[in-house]
């Protein structure tokens, strides 16, 4: 017998969480001598109140729904990926390398191919940490976290000695082309008459990203693999005794996630910076972690999430600006966002557990 | 290369290996009670920013040690709350933590101090001075030995000697005595120790009160050493740190060799840019990465299979 109604389990519980992490946030706001309602208004006023302020919240959204997909599939076959970051930087690699391989003529071309650059190698990325898991046991959190360093490393040699632009005082690429230029929301909104702000980074990678969350939609709940990756998740021996192969299924899932990670790139690298720079995720990969937590791995929930990320990011930068609070501010939200809906959920979850059985008591009484 | 010059490079290998063996021993200590503590580094940086700005204010850095260790007890005492008491996922809980010492320690550095999240440097009593043991003048003139001892083995830090002392201590109290023995009973089968009529709870909650005091000494070294705060000034430490525990294979002698082949790797990135053998260059990257790479080679079983607690990551659930 399920103690709790399902939509509580899906919805009251994540809202109970997120009110608990965003009062302790207000007291963080409180205790360094700032009024919280004055930081919300001016977070809502910053992210949402000018297309410039909402193109940014959305172009951060964007990055929070790929990882937060990425992280959420590995999570369904109860793989812990905090390797996204790292396979976002490679994913930026292969996009790079894609966009700068020729001189695209559209980018109805160019974008297809840095998709597939970007996917294959985060996926790749993700391939060593997962079939280190399937084989040889290998723990993957401590992999996937020993694989973001090694990432950064490795992309940072690739970027200082081949693909900088001798001469150049930054260690960044070179620009790309023309034709790899990805329509902002500007210029996809100016024919239907919205005018859309011009420096707003928001590009039609948003778009993919809401495809991708259908795609995990339908790969996850309506396919043979998505069902797989399922029942691993929830019993490996059960699984096992299905004839699901744990190898496979193992490495298979944290290819998509790897995959998924590297589609990001498409935002950031390509929509945005147009040129590979170091350390592009800004910690991007992690922020999956907590949007996977808190959307409890399903599509709708990750792009709630993201979105509510992507305007904590954008209203975080204001912050910064006109209250000269620190940006870091995020960072602790985010944390207590992970900690209260990730790793305390049992404060939450044993109470109200109680209560429905008691008002199941008094209702089967009466 | 002279023989000044090896010594130089060791005993920055000792500087560097200090933090880093005090943490691997901090994680030594919570792993084998079962308790997965992937938040090291964030309890590294609390204790760093808390010693940093208390050493500062009342200049001593002694005052600060015991802050610097308060503020890693309250992270870990959070962690045991999530991991232990609500039984939530360790992982998770330990990643979290780690988020919340990056943004609090800069967002109310920033609010005390207006210096961008760092704290105002630190000077005299406010940093640990360095012990020169006896006889360290007297001797330096001996060929070999003298500089080995006055160069090498004096002229550390308190709390360099602490770590290495920390070492045996942790040995005989996890192998020769009964708390060490449960201890690591619950980190391989907690519900026999429970059957025995042994707190599992309380175990681990000792566990991670030791792991966050050596924490706290490992964060107050590191502050001391930059004369400050600054900003991520972990940077990763924990994370080797946990990579040196798989390294050593959950041993207290191993975790000190581990972390010195790691502070070692360290002290050669940081005086060499890259090195060059033959017409081969290894890059400065590789050698940033090698910790890292090495604690993959490890956990793939390549050299030796490194088994972890068998308890550890899972809370435990009373039989009802």
């Amino acid at each position: 017998m399920q103690a709790m109604p399902k939509w509580a389990d899906a919805v009251l519980i994540p809202l109970i969480s997120i009110l608990l992490a965003f009062f302790f946030s207000g007291l963080t706001i409180l205790a360094i001598g700032k009024d919280p309602v004055v930081a919300i208004q001016t977070m809502v006023q910053g992210a949402f109140g000018s297309t410039n302020g909402l193109g940014y919240t959305l172009y951060y959204t964007t990055n929070f729904i790929f990882t937060g997909l990425a992280i959420a599939v590995a999570y369904h076959a109860r793989l812990f990926n905090i390797g996204g970051e790292g396979q976002v930087m490679l994913g930026g690699l292969g996009v790079a390398l894609v966009c700068l391989a020729i001189d695209w003529p559209h980018w109805t071309l160019a974008l297809p191919a840095a998709m597939v650059g970007g996917a294959v190698f985060g996926a790749a990325w993700a391939f060593i940490p997962a079939y280190l898991q399937a084989k040889r046991g290998s723990h993957i959190v401590i992999t996937t976290m020993m694989f973001n360093f090694i990432a950064s490393a490795f992309v940072g040699y690739i970027l200082l000695n081949y693909l900088k632009v001798p001469g150049s005082m930054s260690t960044e690429s070179a620009g790309f082309s023309a034709g790899a230029h990805l329509p902002t929301f500007h210029e996809m909104l100016a024919p239907f008459g919205i005018n859309f702000n011009k420096n707003a980074p928001a590009n039609i990678s948003f778009l993919i990203a809401l495809l991708a969350a259908f795609g995990f939609w339908v790969l996850i709940w309506k396919t043979r693999l998505g069902y797989e990756i399922r029942s691993f998740g929830e019993s490996e021996s059960a699984a096992k005794y299905a004839g699901i192969n744990p190898v496979r299924i193992t490495v298979i899932a944290m290819m998509i996630s790897g995959a998924l990670c590297g589609l990001m790139a498409i935002n950031n690298v390509m929509g945005e910076a147009e040129r590979l720079i170091d350390n592009a995720p800004e910690g991007a990969g992690f922020i999956g972690i907590a949007v996977a937590l808190m959307g409890r791995n399903h599509p709708i929930g990750i792009v709630l999430a993201a979105l509510l990320f992507g305007f904590l990011y954008q209203g975080g930068a204001e912050l910064t600006f006109w209250e000269a609070i620190p940006r870091e501010l995020i960072i602790v939200i985010q944390g207590l966002v992970i900690m209260f809906t990730g790793a305390l959920d049992n404060m939450v979850r044993a109470p109200l557990e109680k209560l429905f059985l008691t008002l199941r008591k008094n209702k089967k009484g009466a | 290369m002279d023989y000044l010059t090896v010594l130089q490079i060791l005993d920055s290998t000792v500087r560097l290996a200090t933090p880093l063996l005090l943490t691997c021993l901090a994680g030594l200590f919570s792993e084998r009670a079962g308790i997965v503590d992937i938040g090291l580094e964030g309890k590294l940086l609390v204790a760093a920013f808390m010693s940093g700005a208390v050493a500062y204010v009342t200049g001593s850095i002694w005052l600060g040690l015991l802050a610097g260790v308060a503020a890693s007890l309250v992270f870990s005492m959070i962690h045991g709350l999530a991991s232990i008491t609500f039984q939530g996922d360790q992982l998770i809980s330990g990643v979290a933590l780690n988020f919340l010492a990056a943004g609090l320690t800069v967002v109310i550095g920033q609010s005390w101090f207006a210096l961008g999240g760092r704290t105002p440097p630190l000077s005299g009593n406010g940093r640990f001075g360095e012990w020169t043991l006896p006889f360290s003048d007297a001797w330096s003139k001996i060929p070999v030995f003298g500089p080995t001892y006055s160069e090498l083995i004096s002229g550390h830090t308190a709390l360099t000697y602490i770590a290495l002392i920390a070492v045996p201590l942790s040995w005989w109290v996890l192998y020769r005595t009964r708390f060490g023995l449960r201890l690591r009973a619950v980190g391989e089968n907690p519900s026999a120790v429970d059957t025995a009529g042994i707190s599992v709870v309380r175990l681990r909650y000792m566990a991670l009160i030791i792991a966050g005091v050596l924490c706290g000494l490992a964060g107050t070294y590191l502050a001391s050493l930059a004369a400050g705060f600054v900003k991520d000034m972990s940077a990763g430490r924990g994370y080797i740190a946990l990579a040196a525990l798989i390294f050593a294979k959950w041993r207290p002698w191993y975790a000190l060799s581990a972390t010195l082949i790691f502070g070692f790797l360290e002290a050669v990135g940081n005086r060499y840019q890259s090195i060059s053998i033959g017409d081969f260059v290894i890059p400065v990257q590789f050698m940033q990465a090698l910790p890292y790479i090495l604690t993959v080679v490890i956990l793939a079983g390549f050299i030796g299979k490194a088994i972890p607690p068998r308890a550890g990551g899972t809370p435990y659930v009373k039989e009802r």
